[in-house]
């Protein structure tokens, strides 16, 4: 399928929640990024359809990271478009900070919510100021529908008991789950996940994971950023292995994961099987 | 038990307490230990202070009816004091809120204006700054009531020291809330006011306790400009009684005891600033 950028990621292709004959919602197209000469994403192109979950993997350093920041502009890429929901944004590192590239940002932004590996909560508000403050005043809903929305996406993860606290006496997978809910209450059209379970006590990895699987099952469109090879197979509708800023190999998980045909996703992969992750299941 | 614990009779387990019972005793140690550390404290307060007192006593430069005499006139200066030191400190931090988001801001006019500020502010001698707002102005027609210029000087001087403060403070909140606030499609003006400033004055908070101690002693300055504060009030009466030894013996114990009464309120404003961070 060719884009109207005349672009292709080769290994689209609708999800199994994915309504019939919608077209992609998000598209990364040919994404490069440099730190200073450092050349960390060299073309990457990566098409989404709704209610899809795709997982990125790959080493630290690969640019997994890099490539999810650029999708909603936290990192400006040197060069490539993002499309998220019909609001195309150019990469335009030499007009960074003008007015009207950093509104078009901030529209893409708010139809591509992250959940960060750190959590990044604030930490001077009570977990209900957490999740209206966006909608309340940078979508402008009301006051009352932010909190009933933010209550209602607080039950899906379990801490409406939590909804008075302040982040600071929160468990790590409490405040993971905190972050999810208030990246959901902003409504956005794609969930990016950077790395969420990376920061987490072992033993809190499962509420997080638990939380993003249901997701994935409701028809959440998302884009993954995981070490989690077991998340990757059990929610992934595709699995994408970077390698040096580039796709190495892409596709179902059980391709990926189970019959990788790249040399180099075989040797990454074979430290997972290792400790036991690759293939242990869920 | 091993043959080594059975001819060590101190490590034999039988013949030890029970567990619960020392944790008593650790308990009890402690809080004797901490008994024993605040009486040995004031006891050497109570010595050092004592002697000195007594040294100065022993001078016979002490008269106790002549303080008594001004003592009404003296404690009336305090309340001019304090008002000059919190009104001062007030202005103080709304020059150095603003100066510190010009000392952040990419616009490099606002940032020479900000950097300038606090150079030249900082760079020349507070007392020639009163002088200046008060004395030297009126030449240019410019004549400001006492209060008004003691007043402007103390927060326009403490206010470059302080944008310096507010700048580490707002540079110190994280990089992660700045990119989670920017994620949410806040602009930098929502994220500036609602997420980085509220956390930035938690950081300083006790560094503005710090200025506003300060504050208090450099509020004596401001007699300069014949504001009839406290020190004006007792070099005035020392000086025309040839007694500013007594006289100014006693504005500096009053100025101690309002730093040491403003230090107690402080600690109690950081404790509580610091529980409100984990409430549940």
């Amino acid at each position: 399928m060719t884009t109207t950028h005349g672009t292709t990621d080769p290994f689209a292709a609708p999800g199994a929640l994915t309504p019939t004959g919608a077209p992609p919602i998000v598209r990364l197209l040919d994404i490069e990024k440099y730190f200073g000469s450092h050349h960390v994403l060299q073309g990457c192109t990566l098409e989404v359809y709704p209610s899809e979950t795709i997982c990125i993997i790959g080493r630290s350093g690969s640019g997994k990271s890099t490539l999810l920041r650029c999708a909603n502009f936290l990192e400006e890429p040197t060069a490539g478009v993002v499309e998220i929901d019909n609001i195309s944004v150019r990469a335009d590192p030499l007009h960074a900070r003008s007015r009207q590239h950093r509104e078009q940002i901030r529209q893409l932004r708010m139809r591509a919510q992250m959940v960060f590996q750190e959590f990044n909560l604030f930490p001077h508000l009570r977990v209900i100021d957490n999740l209206i403050e966006a909608p309340v005043r940078v979508k402008g809903v009301s006051r009352d529908k932010a909190i009933a929305t933010a209550e209602r996406y607080l039950d899906k993860v379990g801490l409406r008991e939590k909804r008075d606290a302040f982040p600071g006496s929160l468990s790590g997978g409490q405040k993971q789950r905190v972050a999810i809910a208030r990246a959901l209450t902003m409504e956005p059209k794609v969930l990016l996940f950077d790395e969420p379970t990376s920061a987490l006590d072992p033993t809190l990895v499962g509420e997080v994971l638990a939380v993003m699987e249901e997701l994935a099952h409701e028809g959440a469109t998302m884009l993954v950023v995981t070490h989690e090879m077991a998340f990757a197979r059990e929610a992934a509708d595709r699995v994408y292995f970077i390698e040096e800023g580039r796709f190495a190999e892409a596709g179902p998980p059980q391709q990926v994961l189970d019959a990788p045909r790249d040399e180099r996703t075989r040797r990454f992969l074979a430290r997972f099987t290792g400790a036991g992750g690759a293939t242990s299941g869920a | 038990m091993t043959d080594f614990a059975a001819q060590q009779p101190g490590l034999d387990p039988l013949a030890m307490p029970p567990p619960g019972a020392i944790v008593e005793d650790i308990r009890q140690a402690r809080r004797r230990a901490g008994v024993r550390f605040a009486l040995a404290f004031a006891l050497t307060w109570i010595v050092l202070v004592g002697g000195m007192a007594l040294a100065i006593a022993s001078t016979g430069r002490v008269h106790p009816d002549f303080i008594a005499e001004h003592l009404p006139f003296f404690l009336g200066g305090i309340p001019l004091t304090i008002f000059v030191s919190v009104a001062s400190i007030i202005f103080a931090t709304g020059f150095a809120l603003i100066g510190a988001l010009g000392r952040i801001s990419r616009n490099p006019v606002i940032y020479g204006i900000a950097s300038l500020y606090v150079s030249l502010v900082r760079g020349t001698p507070l007392v020639v700054q009163i002088f200046f707002i008060y004395s030297a102005l009126p030449q240019f027609g410019i004549v400001l009531p006492a209060i008004v210029a003691g007043v402007f000087a103390l927060s326009f001087n403490y206010g470059a020291y302080m944008t310096e403060i507010f700048r580490a403070g707002i540079q110190a909140v994280p990089r992660g809330q700045l990119e989670a606030a920017s994620a949410l499609g806040m602009t930098e003006r929502h994220t500036m006011r609602r997420i980085v400033l509220p956390q930035a004055v938690r950081i300083v908070i006790p560094a503005i306790g710090n200025e506003f101690i300060a504050m208090i002693k450099d509020s004596a300055l401001v007699s300069f400009v014949a504001l009839q504060e406290l020190f004006w009030r007792t070099r005035t009466v020392g000086a025309a009684n040839f007694a500013s030894f007594e006289t100014l013996l006693f504005a500096a114990i009053v100025y101690w005891v309002l730093t040491i009464f403003f230090s107690l309120f402080q600690e109690r404003l950081e404790k509580r600033m610091a529980q409100s961070d984990r409430r549940p």
